[in-house]
């Protein structure tokens, strides 16, 4: 039986209550948007199999569940964000909590970081900077037959702005802690919206933690602007518990001379998809998007990225790792763009994947689409086991057979994970990957969850 | 050698489709149109037996609920299927028993294109069964062929002769309900070559059709059922060319290849239907599907295409790889130039332990070009041992044109290896400089450049299937250059 009418028809429901709902003091800047998207996402609808950049991902398990909506968070509800504490020692960051999404001081306006980065809730930066955030907002994601983006763009009430004005740097990278947290099975939506002005830098760490064990399901887009001469990073870890799903659409949008780089570390989640598009829209422009994930038991970890070089002398990078146990199943989904006028474009992706037992299984579709001819683009995917000939050659010096094998599984996730640029992070993730892959951390770091 | 060079630029600088002629001959047509009672009129013209016309009408019943999928990387225009005349015949008196009997236009036609249809030509040790408008003409070596047990005559004839065979294995690989064009060609097809290999038998020549779209208006819907039993070997290859029309004509055809046990079938294409013109009017839509099945253990099917014609390629020659150890390959190099578009690939399907596939494919693109590969390796889960190794090259000559890939790779067994890469380029300019600096002119360079480009697949044809390939790549590239 087809799940999705139903989903829909509560979802309309929720539309149709908005004047109550979703709208309540929402500001007009979002609201403007949300009639269209809605009726485009009843067009849509849920994606499902049928369509191509779902083929590998089902989504029933996790829409098909009923949840409770989730709009605004109430005052009681950051007691548990409040007491949280990220246990990455020297991790030199500017931190913040979010709860299922939202900003914790949502009504007390922006925040200034030193440096001049100025943080806050999406609803106080429609108030506090109105021509930028009609400038930016809902200008770069796509819908690209993917219902769930005007969704977002139609239910989401609120979520992160970020800001770095012209030539501000960061001193230390932005840590950004959304916690899940709940008393009942809720489906979130957030909406984030990130401007770094041209010449402006910014680091940005975003660690997902399930801290109850209700069932969750998380919609999130992010639309990134990075100006001229800009850079802009962002890290994602996600642990998460294997009742929760977890869909990310980010998209990343570059002027020339920018550099933009982004990295999804997936380390637990029932169903987790991240999709990514970077649009080179300026010359000289500059994108890597890595991935890694390290999967087990039923979960379902899905990579989607697409690079869309617009303009030419472009570069970009596509490397995505994972390995696969037990009845988990994985699936890579990559496009490398590039446009009539994109000229010297060199754009590479790699997608590679270790399945370690019968019942895991992945799904690789890298694609290539070009339409200029000065263009150096290559992509290579591969799914299989360890190298016996690296794992002769350890055994041969006296390594042991499980002992080796790990060496091999970690040499080959640390690819993926020596690109994360804060050091303190790219140690902890190193650990925890080691950890994981002797079985020493079947959950997520300092559960308390005792989820399956 | 200089001479053939000579020769070769000779034909290359004089350009255009040079197959484009019609021929003048009496051809015998039904009414426009697609309907239940045509299906039944071409079943009673080709005298059918009953479970033949059933299958027909099974299949466009079928037929009328399908829709035209729309997922190709292809702008199609509307196909207006009541406009298409399904079946062409040329007249000529029933069963030519000789090659006297053959209408003298029809065989002047086949001499024109190359093909040895005169039974003396013995030394081109070629095996001909010629399709004109999807009825086969004459198929020549019968009797040498029958000595040896293998049959190799025209699908209609295989209908009437060898019933039992023909039914054990018509739709076995390719099902009535496959797809949109696949079942419009199970209700419509008015033709086809069929052979069957007996057990441990190699066939000592090359079989060989050759595929002629003469009549305007028509739709060409063939059907190739290839049979090779236990043991056997058998090399097919098949070559198409049409007129040069305003019109775009159909051709959806079915090709079935079954390989028993430690069986092997080489099946090679050279694709020269008429492209269209400069400005991308008229030219074949060439909506092709087919597919092998490995079905016992240790057997091989091994597809090579070169793919030059046609204003749309849509195809995508498989493999199912059922038996243990079974082996399938796919080499392809595809050219759109001017306005074609072509998005072709493969399938294989692992199914059997220890069973391994090769894909090479290069696609080149000039002009306002859009080549696209897609092709799915499937590693089922009981595919022990499953190998696969893709590659698949792109060459963009000029600005306009577009080279797409899009591979699926789904495993499902932990012990498969899969190998897949890609890689898009143009001509280096240090490559067309070296040849400049030594006198070849660059369109020359190009020619040179692709040949060598393509080699590792027309390596993989026939002999005179080769010489031909490399002389259509340079024509079909012919004026791209700037």
């Amino acid at each position: 039986m087809d799940y999705r009418p139903e989903v829909t028809g509560r979802l309309t429901e929720l539309w149709e209550g908005r004047e109550t709902g979703i709208l309540k003091d929402s500001p007009e800047i979002y609201n403007r948007y949300r009639t269209e998207a809605f009726s485009e996402f009843l067009r849509l609808g849920i994606p499902d199999r049928k369509n191509e950049a779902y083929k590998y991902t089902n989504l029933e398990k996790s829409f098909g569940h009923r949840y409770e909506q989730y709009f605004s968070p109430k005052p009681g509800d950051f007691r548990e964000a409040e007491r949280f504490h990220c246990e990455v020692e020297d991790l030199d960051v500017w931190n913040m909590v979010l709860l299922n999404g939202f900003f914790p001081r949502g009504d007390e306006g922006l925040a200034m970081l030193p440096g001049g980065i100025w943080v806050g809730s999406m609803k106080a930066a429609a108030r506090q900077f109105p021509s930028l955030v009609e400038k930016h907002y809902n200008k770069y994601a796509q819908n690209e037959n993917d219902g769930l983006v005007p969704l977002n763009t139609a239910l989401a009430t609120d979520g992160l702005f970020l800001y770095a004005p012209k030539n501000t740097v960061n001193t230390k990278p932005i840590q950004i802690v959304n916690l899940l947290h709940s008393t009942q099975d809720i489906f979130a939506q957030d909406r984030n919206l990130v401007v770094v002005e041209d010449g402006a830098q910014m680091s940005l760490l975003v660690c997902d933690h399930a801290i109850s064990p209700q069932h969750y399901l998380t919609n999130t887009v992010t639309e990134v602007y990075v100006g001229r001469n800009a850079r802009f990073e962002i890290i994602r870890v996600q642990n998460q518990h294997n009742d929760s799903g977890k869909i990310t659409h980010t998209f990343i949008h570059q002027e020339r001379d920018s550099f933009a780089s982004s990295n999804n570390i997936t380390l637990h989640g029932g169903l987790v998809r991240n999709a990514t598009w970077h649009r080179l829209n300026g010359e000289n422009a500059e994108t890597h998007s890595y991935g890694l994930f390290l999967a087990d038991k039923h979960q379902h970890i899905a990579n989607f990225v697409k690079v869309d070089h617009a303009a030419p002398n472009c570069n970009s990078t596509q490397l995505f790792k994972g390995v696969l146990d037990e009845n988990a199943s994985g699936a890579f989904n990559g496009r490398i763009m590039v446009h009539k006028d994109a000229q010297k474009t060199n754009a590479f992706q790699s997608s590679n994947s270790i399945i370690m037992s019968d019942t895991a299984r992945m799904d690789t579709k890298p694609q290539l689409e070009i339409y200029a001819d000065d263009v150096k683009c290559s992509h290579g995917a591969t799914v299989g086991q360890l190298d016996e000939n690296a794992l002769f050659y350890l055994r041969s010096r006296g390594i042991d057979a499980r002992e080796a094998k790990l060496m091999l599984m970690f040499g080959f996730a640390h690819d993926v994970i020596k690109n994360i640029p804060i050091e303190a992070l790219r140690e902890r993730i190193d650990n925890l990957v080691l950890q994981r892959l002797r079985g020493e951390l079947s959950r997520c770091a300092s559960c308390a969850i005792q989820c399956n | 050698m200089e001479k053939d060079q000579d020769k070769l630029l000779g034909e290359v600088t004089s350009g255009e489709y040079k197959y484009g002629f019609v021929t003048d001959i009496e051809t015998e047509i039904i009414p426009k149109g697609l309907s239940e009672d045509v299906v039944r009129l071409i079943s009673s013209k080709k005298e059918e037996p009953g479970w033949m016309l059933e299958f027909r009408l099974k299949a466009f019943r079928h037929w009328q609920t399908m829709k035209m999928p729309k997922w190709a990387h292809l702008n199609i225009p509307e196909i207006d299927f009541q406009d298409i005349i399904y079946y062409a015949a040329p007249k000529q008196k029933k069963g030519p028993d000789s090659l006297s009997d053959v209408d003298p236009e029809l065989l002047k036609t086949f001499d024109k294109l190359g093909i040895p249809l005169e039974e003396q030509k013995r030394l081109t040790g070629v095996a001909v069964d010629a399709v004109m408008d999807s009825v086969s003409v004459k198929t020549t070596f019968r009797e040498t062929l029958a000595e040896m047990g293998i049959i190799f005559c025209s699908f209609s004839e295989a209908v009437k002769e060898h019933p039992t065979l023909v039914q054990k294995y018509l739709a076995s690989v390719v099902p009535y309900t496959d797809n949109f064009f696949a079942t419009l060609n199970s209700a419509v097809f008015s033709d086809g070559s069929f052979c069957y290999i007996p057990k441990g038998v190699r066939c000592p020549m090359e079989l060989s059709t050759y595929f002629r779209i003469n009549a305007s208006n028509t739709g060409q819907f063939e059907r190739t059922l290839l049979i090779a039993d236990e043991d056997a070997y058998v090399s097919y290859l098949e070559g198409c060319t049409a007129p040069m029309r305003d019109e775009n004509q159909l051709h959806a055809a079915v090709v079935e290849i079954v390989a028993e046990r430690g069986a092997e079938v080489k099946y090679s294409t050279v694709q020269n239907w008429y492209p269209g013109d400069k400005e991308g009017k008229g030219g074949i839509f060439n909506f092709v599907t087919k597919r092998g099945i490995c079905k016992g253990d240790d057997s091989k099917i091994s597809w090579t295409q070169v793919e030059t014609g046609s204003a749309i390629t849509w195809k995508y020659p498989s493999c199912i790889l059922r038996g243990n150890n079974s082996t399938g390959e796919f080499y392809s190099v595809a050219v759109t130039n001017n306005y074609q578009q072509a998005d072709t690939g493969t399938k294989m399907i692992h199914i059997g332990r220890n069973t391994k596939s090769t894909i090479v494919s290069k696609g080149i693109s000039a002009g306002f070009g859009q080549n696209s590969y897609r092709g799915l390796v499937k590693v089922l889960g009981k595919a022990e041992g499953a190998r696969n190794f893709s590659q698949c090259d792109s060459l963009l000559l000029g600005d306009k044109c577009g080279a797409h890939t899009f591979p699926y790779i789904e495993v499902d067994n932990p012990s498969a290896i899969v190998e897949h890469e890609a890689t898009t380029s143009r001509i280096g300019e240090d490559q067309i400089f070296y040849c400049n600096q030594r006198g070849i002119s660059t369109e020359d360079a190009i020619g040179l450049i692709v040949n060598g480009y393509a080699r590792e697949v027309i390596n993989k044809l026939p002999m005179e299937f080769a010489v031909e390939a490399q002389k259509l790549l340079q024509i079909s590239l012919e004026g791209s250059v700037g």
